[in-house]
């Protein structure tokens, strides 16, 4: 039978909305269990976020977070779950407060912690920690809290394959454990998914490797609905060459709102202006603009020699760059790059998410015992995230769906899941049997995210979606015949195997909905349907009901008026 | 741009029981590559059997491909690689698991306690 692991709540992921769960289930009286298929703390998106935490504390100039608010909503295109966002601004400076008096070290200014400017927000709000490092200090500051919770048990290198349902809830895991290569079955109580979002989805991204869309994959297949799938933002200034090594490709970005970095094309001329927004040296052009931007400055022969546009900070005084980059500026130097002299070039790449687990206004999923937190949760940003918004829903979402589902777990009885585990325990023992000497699912995940770069990317057709769905379906068909290796201990070969069993449902889930989204609207633009309708101002569901996924449209849950500031 | 050279990575493989054994494999890079880039591309490429962590890919912030690289202690993701032959092997003072992989895990972060 292998390992039997009991606890009132599971944590599936621990980056920053996993730890924060564990955290504040912990503190609400549950015995936690935090799992990683990775290392606690390590892996995941929020230890390689170097930017920016939007929270309206009010510390650089006075705030309001219904100000917060209402740029998260007009980022989002007419697609935020309001109410959503609301416990995201509303709760944002209590989060960011608790981080401070947990010792993350926010970066101050004299007796005031700094907030910057980030494009999309109305005034100062983005704290940040110096240089480069806030999202490595917000994940050892959680790790850190993590630890003095002896309620809170954290196990690495457990892979999560499959949810357990029973009597229609959410009764516990069944997981691979890699370095044995036995099954493990987790009873719980009550189940966070917070295992991120699926941007290594893609062959340009920000992700790190096992952002593969788990989160959803196993919320689909244990019954749970997802929203919004087809929006999936690209960052803009994504770092295309020189190559550079040991630096976060999205490193640009705050250097670019501090200091002014110019966005140039082929050409050496500024060229946002033209699709809508000027930069006027004030940097506030949206995401989603500065991805089409790009995107289409390059389709027409004026990109730069890599085939991306120039991002310049000539113009900026040699003392300035210093005391913006820091240390960075000689971590660039040893790589060759010398701002003074030369500009990098810059690409799109996915970075982050907006859809995710449909959940209600304590995130708990459509499944019984079931909640999400962080980037796996879907609505809150609608159709295009607000900078500054990622560790944010981190923070706020893993500390609420800890709390709701320690709540929960309250008044569960402990579930027996010997009997229910059994047909997912097949799934991991019989992957591990494929001894084929066919194409490995590794190659396949290669050639997964060359697909979905070219065709579900940020700019679609009709004819690519189709294409890339009858390629999916193809590799899904092939799937039970890739090889998982010889049965060694840590068979990442096997890990690649299930891997991609769930990238290719979460593919089929992304591409599906943006086939029927015939319209454009924020990270989602179809070449052959441009422009908003506002007959598509709808949220579309998705779940999963034997092999079939089946969308259905569904009205964008509103605030009632008193809550906004107009 | 950067010419493209070409390296011969021997890694030692295998387990903890058996004979010591090395593999030989050829990478062709352009500068700035590092190591972590071509155990990728073989895992994909030539043999995905090969075992080695690694999570962040390319920010070292998650600090998991640590190995020996021509017998120094180092990140896969920022040594760049170099032309000629590269010795890789996993860490000396850690229990190994798998090929590059060693038991670098927290002790109380392990399914079974030691």
């Amino acid at each position: 039978m292998g390992h039997y692991l009991e606890t009132d709540v599971l944590t599936i992921g621990a980056g920053g909305a996993g730890m924060y769960a564990a955290i504040s289930a912990a503190e609400a009286g549950a015995q936690v269990l935090l799992l990683d298929k990775s290392v606690i703390g390590r892996s995941g998106a929020t230890i390689m976020a170097q930017m920016t935490v939007a929270a309206a504390i009010g510390e650089e100039e006075p705030d309001d977070w219904r100000f917060h608010l209402k740029d998260t909503i007009t980022a989002g295109r007419g697609l935020v779950d309001e109410p959503l966002a609301e416990i995201l601004c509303r709760d944002a400076p209590a989060r960011i407060w608790q981080m401070e008096e947990w010792g993350v070290g926010w970066a101050r200014k004299g007796n005031h912690i700094t907030q910057a400017h980030a494009p999309g927000h109305d005034r100062n709000r983005c704290v940040y920690v110096d240089f480069l490092n806030t999202g490595p200090a917000s994940s050892r500051t959680l790790r850190n809290q993590v630890r003095r919770h002896d309620t809170v048990r954290r196990i690495s290198d457990l892979m999560v394959t499959d949810l357990v349902i029973q009597d229609g809830q959410a009764a516990g895991a069944v997981a691979l454990h890699l370095e044995t290569g036995q099954a493990v079955t987790i009873a719980a109580k009550a189940t966070v998914i917070a295992a991120g979002g699926l941007t290594s989805l893609y062959g340009r991204n920000s992700a790190s490797a096992n952002m593969g869309g788990d989160s959803f994959a196993l919320g689909l297949r244990a019954g749970a609905e997802l929203i919004d799938m087809e929006f999936v933002q690209f960052f803009p200034i994504g770092h295309l060459a020189p190559r550079l090594i040991g630096m976060d490709p999205i490193m640009w970005d705050p250097f670019r709102y501090k200091l002014g970095g110019r966005l140039l094309n082929g050409e050496g001329a500024e060229f946002t202006q033209n699709y809508g927004t000027a930069e006027d040296g004030k940097y506030v052009v949206t995401r989603d603009t500065a991805t089409y931007a790009i995107y289409k400055e390059v389709e027409a022969g004026r990109g730069s020699p890599h085939g991306g546009a120039w991002l310049s900070f000539e113009h900026i005084p040699d003392a300035d760059l210093r005391a913006a980059f820091g240390p960075v500026i000689d971590r660039l130097g040893a790589a060759g790059i010398d701002l003074t002299k030369m500009a990098i070039e810059v690409y799109p790449i996915a970075h982050y998410h907006m859809g995710g687990l449909r959940v209600d206004n304590t995130l708990a999923t459509t499944v019984p015992n079931l909640f999400a937190a962080g980037e796996a949760v879907g609505g809150a940003n609608g159709a295009n995230r607000l900078s500054g918004n990622a560790i944010t829903e981190a923070f706020v979402f893993g500390e609420l769906a800890g709390r709701s589902a320690a709540t929960m777990a309250k008044g569960t009885p402990a579930p027996d899941i010997r009997d229910a585990a059994k047909p997912y325990i097949s799934v991991i023992g019989n992957a591990a049997a494929k001894t084929s000497d066919g194409p490995s699912p590794t190659a396949a995940i290669a050639a997964l995210k060359d697909l979905l770069q070219r065709e579900v990317g940020p700019f679609r057709t009709g004819i690519g979606l189709n294409r890339a769905l009858d390629a999916i379906a193809k590799m899904t068909t092939a799937l039970p015949e890739m090889p998982t290796g010889d049965p060694a201990p840590f068979n990442q070969q096997l890990a690649d195997w299930l891997g991609l069993r769930n990238m290719l449902v979460v593919a089929q889930s992304i591409a599906t909905a943006a086939l029927a989204r015939t319209e454009s609207r924020g990270a989602h633009q179809r070449e052959d349907h441009p422009g908003l309708e506002e007959a598509w101002t709808n949220n579309q569901v998705m779940r999963l009901v034997g092999d079939e996924l089946q969308l259905s449209r569904h009205e964008v849950r509103r605030l009632a008026g008193g809550e906004k500031l107009s | 741009m950067s010419d493209s050279q070409s390296t011969n990575l021997k890694i030692r493989r295998g387990g903890p029981e058996g004979p010591v054994q090395y593999e030989h494999f050829d990478f062709a890079f352009e500068d700035g590559q590092s190591v972590l880039d071509a155990l990728r591309w073989i895992r994909g490429n030539r043999d995905a059997s090969l075992a080695v962590r690694y999570s962040c890919i390319n920010a070292n912030a998650c600090k998991e491909c640590v190995i020996r690289i021509d017998g120094r202690t180092g990140y896969a993701c920022t040594t760049p690689l170099q032309a000629g032959e590269m010795l890789i092997e996993p860490l000396p003072n850690k229990r190994l698991i798998r090929d590059l992989v060693t038991d670098t895990l927290p002790p109380d972060e392990r399914l079974t306690k030691p």
